[in-house]
């Protein structure tokens, strides 16, 4: 690739935000640079609030009893955790990496549907708001955990149409987003740009986009068969008149397991444009990268029922579901072999980006490690709902895509803003989230594995050691991410230049077509690659 | 020196003992709960097997990754090789994780099937999760037509901090559930009003309670004790508040209990022959 600096818009980005200024700026506009740094500030608002509700659940669980709050505020706490954390942080921080990085990785001016992005964005704060209205309505929030099962549906609150709307709403941004990624991607490329030479992170969301766009809709269709049963006599859910409440699990997962890798993909993407530029190699087996991401995707909708191990399958569904999920183990162990083969030999330095993305690479696959375990129907019979199952999914969730999110701002922030973070300072938060987060979700292992149920207020007296580690860990979690913002608000106040190239081995246009800060506009001429 | 050398091993050896004595002292659970039928073993057994191979894998990988982070950097002068592909190496590490897989498939799926068969058994006990409490019938078998609620027996003061948490904080009830050594035991569960789920950890035995319908499992408990357990599954303000409490005791125990029970026999309601029937007929 050239080093031709696409210096064009560079001139005239001072003007070039649209006709307005101040607030109607970002109300109004249809630049991917500006709806990704909207969705960027959006996740991190809402990882602030559903963080917020986990310092509620383990200030609670810090000692056996009730001190704090109530049984039904517990569980409301849980419930919105989930759902905050799921759809409102991790999500949409990713949809905003690919707003910012897709049409620049690939030559596009801008995202293929301008004024569709700024809708699929201004949809959130409106669903955001259902959720967190929904504590201030008769009954409050619903208290029935994130996966919403029925028929314990029936018995909420208002709370719970809110919330229904609020996923029918989170839904529809969705899939605007991923209608808008896939037509960028298969349409928008620059000469020269084939699919197969695309950077990974793109590769990634091109899968991710699929996966929601067939996955959100069952979700959509979950909530609203719970809403005419709540309100207009249908039994979809209700034995009693002729439906099945397991019925809403096996929708719920048909969802919820693609979900699981609508998060992990974009993260995996993420890490896989880090690992190479730090090793100053690339990447190694892109072509079995690209494969193992679609196996892992097609694999994601035939597994969903291992999630329900317990709901008393006959012994084939058992056996089945338990052979399918197994097998997700050898795509996901291709990446982490290349990524480990990616380092090898290569020529490593350690700044904050690569920090994370070996944090991610080392603690994911510790949380894949526990999944090949609770993917066993016998063993997982024992684990199921119980706090290793809560370790396990944090470790691939609130470490593995947080950390590659982590990595993918230190990595991206000085091109964006054209300003360096403090490298002393990431790396503080670096060790410091490392050190608490370990503590706060390796100690679940054990309390789970003793038996300790999840979505407990309260527990019996041999779990307290592990519940204080946890909670004590959880606190210094959350007060690092404080440090983030800092070190995030300090760069862009005051950090220091960032060079056009920051990090020598970085190899994508982003990097080695485009100055630093990047202009308002971007690759109007597309470049032309040999 | 060699004295010295002697000496602070011998100290060393000490310390780590008294670290060990004190980490048992805490006796702080960690592992699964030793367990008390057969089906328990196995998972127990099944879950090491496994841990021990991806803690080789895990150790394998990882130590290669920290042998690059160590060997291969940047600030030692290590200059980055260029190769990016080798279908040889990308062939192994996708077909030995598959064969890694069959490894351990095998002996979970044997562990699996165990676990659904729940023929013959020689007393059948259909299980009813409440909001928020336990009732059991017992359908078939040694004290047919018997049947009580379970409930939470942890006084309001306990759990508020207003009086001292006892040894079996929420892990005790007012009527447990009465079952014979060594018999096989089916539990037909079922939910009155949302799911709850029925488990002892000990037994290796948990169902979902799923209302309107009934599941069965079954466990053949090989120690005479008490047994305690919680709801797994989240059914409301008082999930964490129903405990399953299974008292295992003899043969001959296990008669004497029914016959105190046979009063209580009469007032059963229910045919439960009609209970069995239907879900013989649902396992079809």
């Amino acid at each position: 690739m050239s080093a031709v600096v696409d210096s064009h818009g560079h001139e005239h980005h001072h003007d070039h935000h649209g006709g307005y200024g101040g607030i109607m700026r970002w109300i109004t506009t249809t630049n991917h640079k500006d709806i990704g740094t909207l969705y960027l500030w959006f996740s991190f608002i809402m990882f602030m609030v559903g963080g917020a509700m986990a310092m509620v659940i383990r200030l609670e669980l810090f000692e056996p009893g009730l001190q704090w709050v109530n049984p039904d505020f517990f569980n409301q706490m849980t419930t919105m955790h989930g759902l905050i954390m799921v759809f409102g942080a991790i999500m949409p921080a990713f949809v905003g990496f690919a707003n910012w990085l897709i049409p620049m990785q690939i030559g596009a001016p801008d995202m293929a549907f301008a004024r569709m992005n700024n809708w699929s964005f201004w949809i959130l704060p409106f669903a955001a708001s259902l959720l967190v209205i929904s504590f201030f309505v008769p009954g409050g929030a619903p208290g029935v955990g994130w996966t919403l099962y029925a028929p314990l549906t029936v018995q909420m609150g208002v709370g719970m149409d809110l919330t229904i709307f609020a996923v029918h709403l989170l839904g529809m941004s969705s899939i605007m987003g991923s209608i808008n990624i896939i037509t960028t991607i298969l349409n928008l490329r620059a000469p020269g740009m084939t699919l197969m030479r695309m950077p990974l992170f793109c590769w990634t969301w091109l899968i991710t986009a699929y996966l929601l766009v067939a996955a959100m809709p069952v979700l959509a269709g979950a909530v609203t068969m719970t809403l005419t049963d709540r309100h207009f006599g249908t039994s979809f859910f209700n034995a009693a008149g002729g439906g099945d409440p397991v019925l809403y699990q096996h929708i719920f997962w048909f969802f919820g397991h693609p979900e699981v890798y609508i998060i992990a993909l974009p993260a995996f993407g993420v890490i896989s444009q880090v690992i190479p530029a730090f090793s100053r190699k690339p990447l190694f087996g892109y072509a079995s990268m690209v494969y193992a991401t679609s196996a892992i995707a097609i694999l994601s909708f035939i597994v969903w029922a291992h999630h329900m191990y317990t709901v008393g399958m006959p012994v084939t569904g058992q056996l089945f579901f338990m052979y399918a999920t197994t097998l997700i183990a050898v795509p996901t162990g291709v990446k982490v072999f290349n990524w480990v083969a990616t380092m090898w030999k290569g020529a490593l330095s350690f700044e904050t980006p690569m920090l994370f993305a070996i944090g991610f690479l080392f603690l994911f696959t510790l949380g894949g490690m526990t999944g090949l375990v609770l993917s066993l129907a016998a063993v997982d019979i024992q684990l199921h709902d119980t706090y290793y199952v809560v370790a396990h999914f944090h470790y691939v969730m609130a470490i593995g895509a947080v950390f590659a999110g982590f990595a993918g701002i230190y990595f991206w922030l000085p091109k964006w803003t054209g300003r360096m973070y403090d490298e002393t300072l990431g790396k503080w938060h670096f060790w410091l989230s490392t050190i608490f987060i370990n503590l706060t979700f390796f100690v679940q292992h054990f309390s789970g594995l003793a038996g300790m149920p999840r979505r407990v207020p309260d527990y019996p007296l041999m779990f307290e050691t592990w519940n204080k580690l946890s909670s004590i860990g959880a606190f210094g979690f959350g007060l690092s991410q404080l440090l983030f913002l800092y070190i995030v608000l300090k760069a862009l106040k005051r950090g220091e230049k960032a060079k056009d190239k920051q990090w020598e081995g970085a190899d994508s246009l982003e990097w080695t077509h485009l100055p630093t800060p990047v202009p308002y506009h971007t690759f109007e001429t597309q470049p032309v690659l040999k | 020196m060699a004295s010295n050398w002697v000496r602070n091993l011998a100290v060393s050896a000490a310390g780590a003992a008294g670290l060990a004595a004190a980490g048992s002292a805490l006796a702080v659970p960690w592992n699964l709960q030793a367990p008390v039928t057969r089906i328990a073993a196995d998972i127990h057994g099944l879950h090491e097997y496994v841990m021990i191979l991806v803690t080789l894998i895990f150790i394998g990988v990882f130590g290669a990754m920290f042998y690059s982070v160590y060997a291969h950097r940047k600030d030692k002068g290590h200059k980055a090789a260029q190769f990016h592909e080798s279908t040889t190496v990308e062939v192994l590490w996708t077909v030995i994780p598959l064969v890694i897989l069959v490894v351990i498939a095998w002996p979970a799926t044997k562990v699996v099937i165990a676990q659904k068969d729940t023929s013959q058994a020689d007393l059948t006990i259909k299980v009813t999760g409440y909001q928020w409490k336990w009732g059991y019938d017992y359908v078939k078998g040694e004290g047919e037509g018997i049947r009580f609620f379970s409930t939470l027996t942890t006084p309001r003061d306990q759990i508020e901090g207003r009086a001292k948490k006892g040894a079996n904080y929420l892990l005790e009830v007012d009527n447990e559930l009465v079952v014979p050594v060594n018999k096989k035991v089916r539990i037909l569960a079922t939910g009155a009003d949302v799911i709850h789920a029925w488990w002892v950890p000990a037994f290796g035995a948990k169902q979902d309670a799923i209302p309107g319908f009934i599941r069965d499992i079954h466990f053949k408990a090989e120690k005479t004790g008490t047994f305690r357990g919680q709801c797994t599954e989240l059914c409301g303000k008082d999930h964490g508040y129903m405990p399953i409490v299974v008292r295992v005791v003899s043969q001959d125990e296990y008669t004497k209990w029914v016959g105190e029970h046979k009063d209580k026999k009469a007032a059963a309601t229910e045919d439960p022959g009609k209970i069995v029937a239907a879900a013989e007929s649902a396992r079809k």
